[in-house]
């Protein structure tokens, strides 16, 4: 036996030795990472603060106007009284706010879109001037010619009834909030795993760790292990804003939510672990991580429906990482969908994250 | 007595064509402290990370403790302690923080506390690594190769870039931890510390072993154990007079520098003088001193262990 032929073990001042479990490496290194998360203040800015400042700054520039007040120029003249008196006595009254201005300013206001019309009214009746291509503008000419017709008197000969609807999940920060976890829990994954291990890398730490008895699967389970508890927070805090801020409504089960978020967390690290699997810069692996992640930013649906792009591109658009993980989180957050009917997603989110696993383990250098 | 480090033949080569060690052999006995000196790009780190198992040679086999690394690597890294050249640990966590991850990698580590006191580190316990000055950072670096209880040290370069202070400081935690038995393998490229801390080094250039012994011993290998240096104060027609001098066996002129190698000053110095005074020249300056590694290494490369 190999450990009896040793020489005596030379052990330091009061031969003080401790002996250590199987998971006390462990233990340790994922200690370590959260400590050195928690003390980079970088870390916390752009993995915690940031979505919640772009969730916010969204939320509020595309927010839904209580009710749109279309906002009108009605030119000086002798019968603009007349339009307003009319506007006043029309059941749109609230909805359209007119102001009498010179024809010259009028129209300058028009050309800069503070005005959606301008109604100019003389003997021989209205003139409209509207632009036909934009949408409020047309909007305005129909909402106004009806609104003075029907206070002049007109008869409708087909009666009609409408009703409102504008409820929380069908709103534009219903549809944001589960795109910015998504396109966050990429952010943190490459960043957290890609960038951090090339650091390490070209500190010469990862060397450093190898010439000692560390497992080197219990560095990569802590770097992953580390993730899933950032994962924790950032959906928590998230959803959490949403909630409180926006008063979204979350359909689906908490923990539906945060098996799909573990999914993107872990798979998202495997890509990121691949990304930094041969890099010996920082400045490599962080043109890699914008490469990798760009194409997503763009494609898979955070800030608008891939929708919108052609057909022909759309099996590729869903067969990305982010768009799995994004269309995963929308179907439960907000139409309340189960884990098992989103049973594709969670497929194309695991061969994305197994299969760079296993290619970054065989690529992987310590050294 | 049994080696605790011994290889044979060792060679590496990168990329197919550059030799970095070029057949070499070594027998380190268990308690001693084995110096590797040499000037940059010898070789040292070469060799030192092969025996430490990071590199794999590409020819030659080592041995440690009797085993290889090929068939027993996790028992060899319980019983390593290594020093990187230049590892940059992780500046977010402390002083203390640092040495417990260090010790949970292995089975048995010493304990953490006692580490810190061993190296003078207890009053920066609780301190970011960021902080700590490059004598602290070294000395944390020997520390993590501590914690681990080893049985053999590999340090590379561990002094490198230290104010003297630090670097006797450094001597001194070596030293502690051969008394109790370690075995000590450093790279240097500073003479005083190999001869002051080494009990045999291994002189190496272009990844060959040149020479190797105790210090002393390659010393007294010298043909001159004493050095007369002096400088004068107009250039002279120097036609090899200084050779022809009593008792000095090399003479090195480094721009009107000259150093003689000879076997004993007082009876050079005399005839020194009277050429000196012969040629109408002046001395600026004239001393004497024992021979050191450094004019040992000058002897057998004809160059400065530290040329720029």
């Amino acid at each position: 036996m190999a450990y009896l032929e040793t020489p005596p073990t030379p052990a330091v001042a009061a031969s003080k030795t401790v002996t250590n479990g199987r998971w006390a490496g462990y233990r340790h290194l994922l200690g370590a990472r959260m400590k050195e998360l928690w003390r980079e203040p970088e870390v916390i800015f752009w993995v915690f603060v940031f979505p919640l400042l772009l969730a916010l700054g969204l939320g509020i520039a595309f927010r839904n106007k209580p009710a749109d007040i279309t906002t009108i120029a009605v030119v000086a003249n002798s019968h603009a009284q007349q339009v307003i008196d009319l506007l006043q006595r029309s059941p749109a009254k609230t909805a359209i706010h007119a102001d009498v201005l010179d024809a010259n300013v009028a129209f300058d206001r028009f050309r800069l879109g503070k005005y959606a019309l301008v109604v100019t009214a003389d003997d021989s009746g209205l003139h409209y001037r509207y632009d036909p291509a934009r949408p409020e503008s047309v909007l305005a000419r129909t909402q106004v010619d009806d609104a003075l017709q029907t206070a002049s008197g007109r008869n409708d000969p087909l009666k009609t009834v409408a009703t409102q609807s504008s409820q929380p999940g069908a709103r534009y920060i219903d549809f944001l909030v589960p795109g910015l976890l998504g396109m966050n829990l990429m952010n943190s994954g490459m960043w957290g795993i890609g960038f951090a291990i090339v650091e390490m890398r070209q500190r010469k730490l990862l060397k450093r760790f190898v010439a000692s008895p560390m497992r080197r699967t219990d560095f990569l389970l802590a770097m992953g292990s580390s993730r899933l508890v950032l994962m924790l927070i950032e959906v928590v805090l998230l959803l959490g804003f949403g909630v409180l801020v926006f008063h979204m409504r979350i359909a689906g089960s908490l923990l539906a939510i945060l098996l799909i978020g573990a999914l993107g967390a872990v798979s998202f690290g495997g890509i990121g672990l691949l990304t930094a699997s041969r890099a010996q810069k920082i400045e490599t692996v962080s043109g890699l991580i914008n490469l990798v992640m760009m194409p997503m930013w763009i494609f898979s649906g955070v800030f608008f429906s891939y929708e919108r792009f052609p057909q022909i591109v759309q099996p590729a658009i869903k067969a990305l990482p982010l768009t799995a993980l994004n269309d995963a989180l929308r179907a439960i957050i907000l139409q309340g969908e189960t884990l098992s009917s989103q049973a594709g997603r969670i497929i194309i989110l695991a061969v994305w994250g197994g299969l760079s696993f296993v290619l970054a383990l065989r690529w992987f250098r310590w050294t | 007595m049994e080696n605790a480090i011994s290889c044979r033949g060792l060679r590496k080569t990168y990329d197919g064509k550059v030799e970095a060690v070029r057949g070499l052999d070594l027998a380190i006995q268990a308690g001693e402290c084995f110096g590797l000196l040499g000037p940059n790009g010898a070789g040292k780190t070469t060799t030192i990370e092969i025996l430490e198992g990071l590199l794999t040679p590409t020819a030659g086999e080592v041995e440690i403790l009797g085993m290889t690394w090929q068939a027993h690597e996790q028992e060899l890294r319980e019983w390593l302690g290594i020093s990187l050249q230049e590892t940059r640990l992780s500046e977010k966590l402390t002083v203390r923080e640092t040495l417990q991850l260090f010790a949970s990698f292995y089975h048995q580590p010493n304990s953490v506390p006692a580490i810190l006191e061993e190296l003078s580190l207890g009053e920066k316990a609780d301190a970011l690594v960021g902080k700590l000055s490059g004598g602290q950072k070294q000395r944390l670096a020997v520390a993590t190769a501590l914690v681990g209880n080893p049985k053999i040290l590999f340090l590379d370069e561990p002094t490198t870039g230290l104010d003297p202070q630090s670097r006797r400081q450094l001597w001194d935690i070596i030293r502690q931890f051969q008394q109790r038995r370690g075995t000590v393998l450093l790279t240097t490229h500073y003479m005083d510390e190999a001869e002051r801390l080494c009990d045999r080094l291994a002189i190496i250039d272009h990844g060959q072993i040149i020479a190797a012994g105790t210090p002393s011993e390659l010393i007294a290998r010298l043909s001159g154990h004493h050095v007369v240096e002096f400088a004068l104060s107009d250039a002279v027609n120097d036609d090899g007079v200084w050779s022809r001098l009593p008792g000095v066996q090399a003479v090195r002129n480094e721009d009107g520098h000259f150093s003689l190698q000879v076997e004993e000053p007082h009876e050079t110095i005399p005839a020194l003088l009277s050429v000196v005074q012969q040629k109408g020249a002046r001395l600026v300056h004239l001393t004497t001193r024992q021979a050191s590694l450094e004019d040992v290494f000058v002897q057998l490369t004809g160059r400065h262990l530290r040329e720029e």
